[in-house]
């Protein structure tokens, strides 16, 4: 019952469980490692904020889709470096951006939105016009600013819905061979002039602001044409980016899994040896105790726990231990009764070697195979029971796990609206992380089980 | 056992008992505001708002003395009563919610909900045991054959994933791409409805399936573990020496010696997944104790926590004390005593 550390390697090495294991293993520290640098803290402590969110679309399938469809869905296109041109004459000044963008795409877009903060003083005038593939330039908007004598900052969030913009168009309906009357602005602008279907090609945004004064400035300007497809991974109903979320939840699970499954076993490790090898009384009372906790109803009593006493992500990992424990602590004692049978512990003892160091010198060692196996195993636990309590809505709210992300697309009915990557990503990746450790644990296991290797 | 359970019960109620506290005296104070708004003639009958207000304060005191509430919750002969209470199975009355018939005896809730537990994941935990156990014990007597790697992958791959993830995506195939099963497991028509067990066994399908499929794999596996064991055993060999029939090898004596580990396994299964059915039942809107739970806990309805807390720890400790019964029988070696 004893290996050495070359063998358990060469043994480990063998397996193609093991390899495997190791290898989604460290594709997923990447990716941790990745999420850590690239994507700055201060998103996921933003994930529940939806101000934050607010230029993003609902419900986005992920863009890669459109490599499959014949008929392409628009992308939601967010732009905000649009090529600044100024000019100024004597009296007047204008400011002009411009937004080109390429629309290749079979469906009308949601919408529009022009969202700019302008420095000014007086009334300039804003006007937003529309170049079409065709040559056709639509008028949307003008309009003036709220009129101001000392330099102001104005911002504003113009929508396609804006009742100006309606007027403006209806005035250019003479563009068009069917009647506009009905038609909201974004499928008028995106429409071919002969049949009410979208127009594909590049189209020129303009915006234009004139004033009498040559220190008007548009510092923050950005475009927002709304699809229906974004990004990798889409959107969610609060109009998150689902690969944020799941790029972050990949350090959060494996810190979870590893902190739960490392304490609980090394608990239950200390535990049962200190139990085994004391014996008699000692060992009776901590094996009834032991029992206690194993007979308590273990997610019941999270539940209870996790809503009466904090939901925090770092308690939370101190509860999962307490009931993590128990079944290391029961094998972890008979193999340490075992042990203490042995000569070598005998002639330790003899030799008026202390308790603790028998322990830790002569017995701790000879469990570490099953304490390396025990590990392995025990993280999909932590993580699917984690992921369970964030999946009933009883997660930290300020960490975007798996688990938070399956329970808002229940909450949503993700799965009777067909919102498939809303569900399939989240639960993909809590199995591929249970997978990594199930196999790394098995081909352990195998290796200090030879039992079961026939 | 008895001192577990009731270590159980001692750690909930300590859980929930200052917040039940809480929520009780606000119960009093309301109570006794409401009686007074509704007769005008008590107020009318003071003549300065700081006698009344007095008066008002003297009735909320007495009636937090006559129901014990002005001692501390963990106080010995408060803790005392609410056990003997529980214990005697009187739970009391719930705060929020109610049983279909609109009762809010707690007793009455959990009564109609367990029954649909049990049916759906008894009903689960006995396919998966019948399928998992001939599935292990084939696999398990031919090592190494497709079968027996299709088995243990599965088992492996199967055990990674969150039971109720698999549900959200059955309702995504089965309601949304398919419409053949409804998404939630609620039956719409009402209780006293004739067609109602009928309804409900068709909602039932949906979950059942996932749960069988998630489950099966594991068992199987497990089974297959000690099969491996025991086909090494010399007793077997010396039974093929003799010529017996392989099938009778596999069925009757190694699975016989395999039984004790896989009796208790069972049991215990049994009980935990009435616990781990709080998930699963809110993924598919089961209208059974898990569901019942998880409301409960949602709305912080304390009578029904600590009623529901209850019973599954009796039901799992009653489990545990059935598998030792059945190892002793069926592993003779036990039976001896000491």
């Amino acid at each position: 019952m004893s290996f050495s550390q070359q063998e358990i390697r060469n043994e480990f090495l063998k397996s193609k469980m093991g390899i495997a294991g190791i290898f989604i293993l460290s594709t997923l520290i990447i990716i941790s490692m990745v999420a850590i640098i690239a994507i700055p803290s201060e998103t996921f402590s933003e994930w529940n904020n939806p101000s934050n969110w607010i230029s993003y679309p609902k419900v986005a399938i992920p863009g890669w889709v459109n490599l499959f469809l014949i008929e392409k869905i628009p992308e939601h296109k967010i732009m905000n470096d649009p090529i600044k041109k100024m000019e100024s004459s004597e009296s007047v000044s204008t400011i002009s951006h411009q937004f080109v963008f390429n629309f290749d795409y079979d469906d009308f877009p949601n919408d529009f939105i022009y969202e700019f903060s302008a420095e000014y003083a007086g009334s300039p005038l804003l006007e937003i016009l529309v170049i079409r593939p065709d040559g056709v330039q639509l008028e949307i908007l003008s309009t003036s600013l709220p009129n101001s004598d000392l330099i102001t900052t104005h911002t504003e969030r113009i929508f396609s819905t804006d009742e100006l913009i309606k007027k403006k168009l209806f005035l250019q309906s003479e563009y068009f061979n069917f009647p506009v009357d009905n038609l909201s602005a974004e499928d008028i602008v995106f429409s071919k002039t002969d049949i009410h279907y979208p127009l594909k090609g590049n189209y020129v945004y303009m915006i234009n602001l004139y004033g009498v004064n040559s220190q008007n400035q548009i510092p923050e300007s950005k475009l927002i044409v709304g699809g229906k497809a974004f990004g990798i991974m889409g959107t969610d109903e609060l109009r998150r980016d689902l690969a944020i979320g799941l790029l972050w939840g990949t350090p959060l699970a494996l810190f979870i899994g590893i902190v739960v499954a490392i304490a609980s076993v090394v608990m239950g490790l200390l535990y049962g040896v200190y139990a085994g090898y004391k014996g008699k009384k000692t060992d009776e009372v901590m094996m009834r105790f032991n029992d206690v906790i194993y007979a308590l109803p273990a997610l019941p009593f999270l539940i209870i726990l996790s809503v009466t006493i904090s939901n925090s992500i770092f308690v939370m990992i101190g509860f999962l231990t307490i009931f993590g424990w128990v079944g290391v602590a029961k094998v972890s004692r008979s193999m340490a009764l075992q042990i203490k049978t042995r000569g070598y512990i005998d002639a330790a003892e003899m030799m008026g070697q202390r308790k603790s160091k028998i322990i830790i010198r002569h017995i701790l060692p000879q469990l570490l195979p099953y304490a390396f196996a025990s590990i392995a195993i025990s993280v999909p636990a932590a993580i699917t029971t984690e992921a369970g309590l964030s999946f009933l809505g009883l997660g930290d709210p300020s960490f975007p796990t798996w688990g938070q992300i399956l329970h808002d697309a229940n909450v949503y009915g993700a799965a009777s609206r067909g919102l498939w990557w809303w569900i399939l990503p989240p639960g993909i990746m809590i199995a591929i992380t249970g997978l990594a450790f199930v196999f790394i644990g098995n081909a352990l296991d195998v290796i200090v089980n030879p039992k079961l290797k026939r | 056992m008895f001192g577990v359970l009731m270590i159980t019960l001692l750690l909930t109620i300590s859980l929930v008992g200052s917040n039940m506290d809480t929520i009780l005296k606000q119960g009093v104070v309301f109570q006794v505001r409401g009686e007074i708004t509704a007769d005008p003639s008590i107020a009318n009958s003071f003549s300065s708002s700081e006698e009344f207000e007095e008066f008002v304060q003297n009735q909320i005191d007495q009636r937090i003395e006559t129901l014990g509430l002005d001692e501390p919750w963990y106080s010995p002969q408060r803790i005392g009563l609410t056990m003997y209470k529980i214990l005697l199975l009187d739970f009391g009355n719930a705060t929020f919610l109610t049983s279909d018939s609109g009762s809010t005896d707690v007793r009455e809730i959990i009564l109609e909900k367990l029954p649909r537990t049990i049916l759906l994941f008894t009903t689960a935990t006995i396919i998966i045991s019948v399928i998992g156990i001939f599935l292990g014990a084939f696999s398990g007597s031919k090592v190494g054959s497709v079968i027996d790697r299709i088995t243990s992958s599965f088992a492996i791959i199967s055990s990674s994933f969150p039971v109720w993830w698999i549900g959200m995506l059955m309702i995504f195939l089965f309601s949304f791409v398919y419409q053949i099963f409804p998404a939630r497991a609620t039956p719409s028509i009402p209780v006293s409805d004739p067609d109602y067990i009928l309804s409900l066994l068709y909602h039932m399908t949906l979950p059942l399936i996932t749960i069988v499929m998630i489950g099966f794999g594991a068992w199987a596996y497990l089974v297959r573990n000690f099969m491996v064991g025991i086909m090494q055993e010399d007793f077997i060999t010396s039974k093929k020496v003799m010529g017996i029939n392989r099938k009778k090898i596999i069925y009757k004596h190694a699975l016989k010696n395999a039984a004790p580990p896989i009796v208790t396994i069972l049991a215990l299964s049994l009980s935990g997944s009435l616990g781990g059915a709080i998930i699963t039942e809110a993924v598919f809107d089961w209208p059974g104790m898990g569901r019942l739970y998880f409301e409960a806990i949602t709305v912080m309805d304390l009578p029904i926590i600590i009623g529901a807390t209850y019973i599954l720890t009796v039901f799992f400790l009653i489990s545990i004390f059935i598998a030792d019964l059945l190892y002793g029988y069926f592993d003779p070696r036990v039976r001896t005593g000491q």
